[in-house]
Order: structure tokens, then sequence, then C-alpha cells
């Protein structure tokens, strides 16, 4: 399949993995960190980590939308579905996240309106067609989803629908950056940059990692090659001690960003002063709010959220394995009590989610399987350098 | 400290720990055919029928009447559209249950039919969904024999429902826990056709691609292969849930490891891209004419061989083996040359959001 395979050589794949091993000085250790929980998906669900040297630990980040989003919200969330005359959207990734009396899916087999959309446009498809309810859409993700929720509040606002309403959860992923390069807990050595977020951002908002805190940054793409080459340029700059943005998915991601989608974004929301990020806690300036102008599709405004705030349950490390802190096997109700099919955490839910994508792809003993030819080690990255702060 | 090990042995004495049904109400993951559906057979209807003859919950029963064993099979059609590409409710609903008693190793003789009509729903259609089960029952060589009929209110259920049942004469015993380390594992032809149509031809998604049910009846293709191999040690039609599905049971049921190849699985183009564009993986989703076969090893590319000879098998390949390893865990080498676990799905195939 073109545009797929060629991003899945084998061959091209071990060349990488040779000049990588070759980068690695004798004794150091690395520690690189994919923001993305796209890369982390990529990562296990084609073994990438197979390729890696020992001495290569790959830490995964915070951008995962669906594992950010803290326990108070899926309830408020549910709150809002559950009003009369509700009809609720949704992505398919939200609907099993578990909120303090259980997920959507528990809330739709009670009888609550909820549905899966693949586009927040969709959204406004069952709004004209269900004129005597009221849709609201839940909106979640980073700028990667934040201009297609936008551009669907300009087109609810010009035709003038009045039945629909955005609640809005979107977060920003820099100052989520910013807080893990602040926490005493972590050192990294480098960042994999989101490579969709990008697509809107841009690569210039990543310069103050490169200058001000002296880590390389390669905005990444998503298949596995696209993976593999970026660590390549990572450990290519640490090994001549250069710290600076790079872009290896310039096929799609342009270093301005999209001035179109980013312009969208400003004229339908604004930044919150502050937002609960779970895990990471209070996190000022990171997350959307629908602006003043557009406050008639503000779900926020039209209902009234309880917007209690719920604890995580006590077992629950999602935060530890966000920050990247822990791995995700590390967390003490790791496969046992919380699994994708009865999740306590986030992270176990979205597909995106470290524990999830570890859980359903990398469960396995990797020593009993050599993989990659002699001149790359077969390893279980994950097992020897993890520095557990709890 | 705890190593990874001491944790992964910890998950599988937990995941071999009895089912708990902790829903307080269905879900549609419990009919995903992944393991929601499981826990709910195994904790609610096994826990109340349990016998020795329901106990292995193979595709069908194996009874015995007189001299000769009886496969007896039953499976209900619910399929939102009720006609697709390359099919309806009708041969699926004659299909699907004459496949599950050819995997069994039975010969398909006699099915039931019973028809659940919503009101207002046109004759015109049910007269072609008829039309088709009495082609794809004359193409399998059975006979619908007894039926039955019920009408409920307009807005009680969509449009009809069809209930078949289905007996045969089993020729062969065949088993998933017959599986040793070494056997062959083959699939007949491309997967995940059935599934993929079937999600495009709802209309929900704005993708077009040129896709087909697979749906039609495997008995011939099950009579040749048994024919010409001794070794067959089971057979499993790949429907909800998939291929990857069929690999965890193999592992599950046998105790043994599967090593399967990415490579090796066949998949048509347009499947592959509109899985790839919606996020969902081929080997999960639902084929209505393809099976899984567990070969002896040495008997492989003769059991290939004779698949291939039939017009439904002629893409059939070995696409993995059964091992010793990492007993009860199904790894798949990637296209890309790393290893991954392939676990049992669960709940409905969740597109990612980016």
């Amino acid at each position: 399949m073109r545009f797929v395979d060629e991003f899945r050589d084998a061959g091209q794949a071990r060349a990488l993995a040779a000049k990588i091993a070759a980068l690695c000085e004798p004794g150091r250790r690395y520690k690189l960190m994919e923001v993305c929980g796209g890369h982390t998906h990529t990562i296990y669900k084609h073994g990438l980590e197979d390729y890696l040297p020992e001495s290569i630990t790959l830490v995964h980040g915070p951008g995962c939308p669906v594992c950010v989003i803290p326990m108070g919200r899926v309830d408020d969330a549910i709150a809002l579905a559950s009003e009369p005359d509700v009809i609720r959207t949704s992505f398919g990734d939200m609907m099993r996240v578990p909120g303090s009396a259980g997920s959507f899916f528990d809330a739709k087999a009670r009888g609550t309106d909820i549905r899966m959309v693949y586009s927040p446009l969709d959204s406004l498809k069952i709004a004209r067609s269900n004129p005597d309810k009221h849709v609201v859409f839940m909106a979640i993700g980073f700028e990667t989803t934040a201009p297609s929720t936008a551009m669907t509040l300009l087109r609810a606002q010009a035709a003038g629908i009045t039945n629909f309403s955005v609640f809005c959860n979107h977060v920003t992923i820099i100052p989520a950056i910013k807080a893990i390069l602040d926490s005493p807990d972590l050192r990294l050595d480098g960042f994999l940059g989101p490579g969709h977020v990008s697509t809107v951002i841009g690569c210039r908002p990543y310069e103050f990692i490169a200058g001000d805190y002296g880590k390389p940054v390669v905005v990444a793409g998503f298949e596995p090659l696209d993976i593999l080459r970026s660590i390549h340029m990572l450990m290519v700059q640490l090994a001549e001690g250069r710290s600076e943005v790079e872009n290896q998915y310039s096929r799609v991601v342009p270093w301005e960003g999209n001035p179109v989608a980013l312009r969208a974004i400003g004229q339908t929301m604004e930044l919150r002063p502050y937002f609960e990020w779970r895990g990471l806690g209070f996190i000022s300036h990171s997350a959307l709010k629908v602006r003043e102008s557009h406050a008639a599709y503000d779900a926020e405004r039209l209902f009234g959220v309880p917007g209690v705030r719920v604890a995580d349950p006590k077992a629950c490390q999602c935060g530890e394995v966000l920050k990247g802190v822990l791995k995700p096997w590390e967390c003490k109700v790791f496969g046992t009590a919380c699994t994708p099919e009865t999740p306590i955490g986030t992270c176990m839910v979205s597909p995106e989610g470290a524990c999830a994508a570890y859980y359903n792809f990398g469960r396995m003993d990797r020593h009993r399987l050599p993989v990659v030819s002699t001149t790359v080690k077969s390893t279980t990255v994950v097992s020897t350098t993890v520095v557990n702060a709890s | 400290m705890t190593t990874e090990q001491q944790v992964l042995d910890r998950i599988e004495r937990a995941r071999r720990r009895r089912p708990k049904v902790r829903e307080e109400r269905i879900t549609m993951s419990h009919g995903a055919g992944g393991k929601a559906t499981r826990t709910l057979i195994e904790a609610v209807f096994l826990d109340a029928f349990r016998n020795p003859l329901l106990e292995p919950l193979e595709d069908a029963a194996r009874l015995r009447a007189g001299e000769s064993t009886v496969a007896l099979t039953t499976d209900s059609y619910v399929v939102s559209p009720l006609f697709f590409p390359g099919g309806d409710i009708g041969d699926l609903a004659v299909n699907g249950t004459v496949n599950d008693l050819a995997v069994a190793g039975a010969r398909p003789l006699y099915l039931s039919a019973g028809f659940i009509l919503e009101e207002g729903f046109p004759i015109a259609d049910l007269t072609r969904i008829t039309e088709s089960m009495r082609a794809a029952a004359a193409a399998a060589g059975v006979q619908v024999v007894t039926g039955d009929t019920k009408v409920v209110e307009r807005g009680k259920a969509d449009g009809c429902y069809i209930n078949t049942a289905g007996i045969g004469l089993v020729q062969r015993d065949l088993g998933l826990v017959q599986t040793r380390p070494g056997d062959a594992i083959i699939v007949s032809g491309p997967i995940g056709d059935h599934g993929v149509t079937i999600m495009l031809a709802r209309g929900e998604l704005d993708i077009e691609a040129d896709v087909r049910s697979d749906t039609a009846p495997l008995n011939g293709l099950v009579a040749g292969l048994l024919d010409a191999v001794p070794g067959v040690r089971a057979l499993r039609d790949a429907t909800r849930g998939g291929v990857a599905t069929i690999l965890n049971e193999i592992a599950r049921s046998a105790g043994v490891g599967v090593l399967a190849s990415e490579d090796d699985i066949p998949v048509r183009a347009e499947v592959r891209g509109a899985a790839e564009l919606l996020g969902i993986d081929p080997m999960y989703v639902a084929c209505e004419g393809r099976l899984v076969a567990v070969v002896d090893g040495a008997q492989a590319d003769q059991a290939v061989a004779a698949l291939r000879a039939h017009p439904l098998g002629e893409q059939a390949a070995v696409i993995g083996r059964a091992c010793e390893d990492s007993p009860g865990i199904v790894r798949l080498r990637t296209t890309f040359g790393g290893t991954r676990i392939v676990d049992l799905l669960v709940g409905d195939p969740l597109p990612r959001i980016c």
C-alpha cells in the first residue's frame, strides 16, 4: 500500500538501528521522551523497541488527549448528557473512560443518548436532523483536533444552528511539556516532538526546549520508520553536542504550522486561566474554552456543570506514568486490577495511552524471541533504567 | 524490586482467574466478540447451563445419536444494513450456520430459520432475503426444514432479525485442544472483507472502497481439506473478533504459544487501506467466508495445496505456528520486523482520534 509500506520497511529499519547503535557512547544511558500518544501506539504496535540498543530508554509522554482528562470532567460530561432532550456526541476514545460513576458506555447502557462521531461536524448533522433535541459535542484533544472544533463552531454560527453546543476540553501541549521539564522527577536527554500537533502549531514553539533547557527536539511522524529516523536525528544531535529543533515530519509539518487553523482557534476559543490535567495537576494557561463571542455554543455556560473535583483512585498511578516517571508495568495495579476492559486510570483506556499500548502489544518476554540480527541487541528496554520517584 | 517478568507472570495469573461480569447492564462490548463477550458467556451462560457438551464452547456441540455423532449449532443475525455489497442477512444466516457445522468437522444437513420482523417491514425485502437464503442453502447442499415467525411493534426491532440452527453429521473429530507445538496455522484467504464492507456500507464514514463481503459456505472447502489431509487438528471460521480472536483461542485452549507473521497474512489492499484510515486492525475484523486451520506442521504444504484447489481457498497461506514458548500468548512478527502481542479485542474497535 503506497504511503504506508515504504515507512515500514524492515531493511531500512535494520540499517537505521545499526546507525543508532553506533552513536551510543559506551556507558552512557539515554532517555528520550515521545511526547505524543500516537507515537507510543506506533512504538508498541510495530515492536519498535526491538530495534533499540539497551542504553536507549523511551519514556512515554503526556500527549494522549484522553489520558489527561481528569475524572471530574468525565463526570461533568455525563451530567450534561443526562439532561433531558440532550444528545451527547463524542470521539470513540472517550467512550470507555471511567468517571466516578462509570463510563459513557455505561451511561449509554442506562439509556443516555450518547453517539460516537468521527468528526465534530457530524454533530451538526445530528443537530439538524433532531431539531427538538440539543446536541452537545464533547471536545477533547490537543491543537490537533481543536481546529475541527473551531470550524464546527464557526459553521454552527454561520448556519444559525441553535441546538448545538461544545463542552470544551481542548488542551495545549507546550505547558505540559514545560511542566515535565520543570519536574524534578525526571531527567530526559531529548524529545520526539508531536507530529500532528505540529501540523497546526509548527515547530517554533519548541525552541525554548532546545534553547532554555538545552534538550534537542525532533518533530516526528507516526510510521515506525519515521520514529526510528527521528531517534537517529536526536542521537546525532546528542553525539555532536547540539540541541536544536529539527523536523523529521516535513512532508506534513510546515515549520510555521497552519495559520488558517490557528486563526480559527483564535476566533472561537481562548486560554483558560488554569486547567486540571490528570496526573500533572493544575497547569496555568494550558487549556482552551469557548470565547465570549460564541457563548451561545458553550455547553458550560448553557448548562452549568457540577465541576466537582474527583480525586483519582488511590491505587492509580497514571500521573507518574504520564510524566514518564513510571513505566506502565511498574504501576501497582497494572494488568491486574487495571486492564483495558476494566480500566482504573485513563492511560489504560485510549489505544494511545501508554498502559494500554504496553498491555495490548508489549506484555511479553522479549528475551525469548530475538528478532534483530546480531548487529543490534534485542532487549527489554523497559526493564533497567527507570527512576522510581514514588 | 519487582522485575518486569514478575509483573507479567502476575498478570497471567490474574487473567486465568474465573471471569466476573462487573457491569450492571449489557453494553455493546458484550456483543463484540472480544473479552467482554467471553466473560459474559463464561460468567452468565456457562454458569447457568454448565454441562460437558457445552463446556468446550466450540462452534457446535457434538452429540451422540445411535451410531453417529451429530453436530448442533445456532446463531442469530442482526446485521445492519440488511443488504450490503456481496450479500445480505439471508445468505449470512445460512452460510454462518453452515460454516459453524463445517468447521466442527461435520457435514451440514438441515437448518431451522426463525424470523423476528418489525411492524412495517416491506414484504419485498423479506422476499429478497428468503430468496438469498434459498440460493445459499442450495449452494451449500442443505435444506431449511423448520421455522418460526414473530412480529414485534414498530421501533422494537431493526427491520428483520434471523436465527438459524443447524445439524450435521460429524465426519472427523476436530478440536483446538488437539493443537501441538509445531503445528501450522493456515487461513483460507484474505481477511477482514466482511467487517470492512459492513462498516463502509453503513455510509457513516464517507469512505468508498471496492470491497465486498466474503460470505460463502465453507463446507465444500472443508470437505476437500479433510479428504486430503489426515493431520487437520482443528478448524474455526473467523467471524466476530476476526483471526486475532481465533489465534488467542488456539493459544488458550491448547496451552501453546502462537507465533504469527504479519507479512504472511493475506489482506486485500482495499481492506488494509480502509482499516488503516479507520485506525482498526484487520486481524480483528470479521470474515464470513474464511477459515483458520490448525494442521500438523509436516502436512502444512499439503493442506495449503488442498485449500488452494478450491475456488474459496485460492489465496490460502500459512500465517504462523504453534510453539512451546509463552503458552497462552499470541505474538506477531510485524512487517516492520519487531514483535508484539496480539490480545483479545476489548469492546468494539474504537477509532483513534489523532
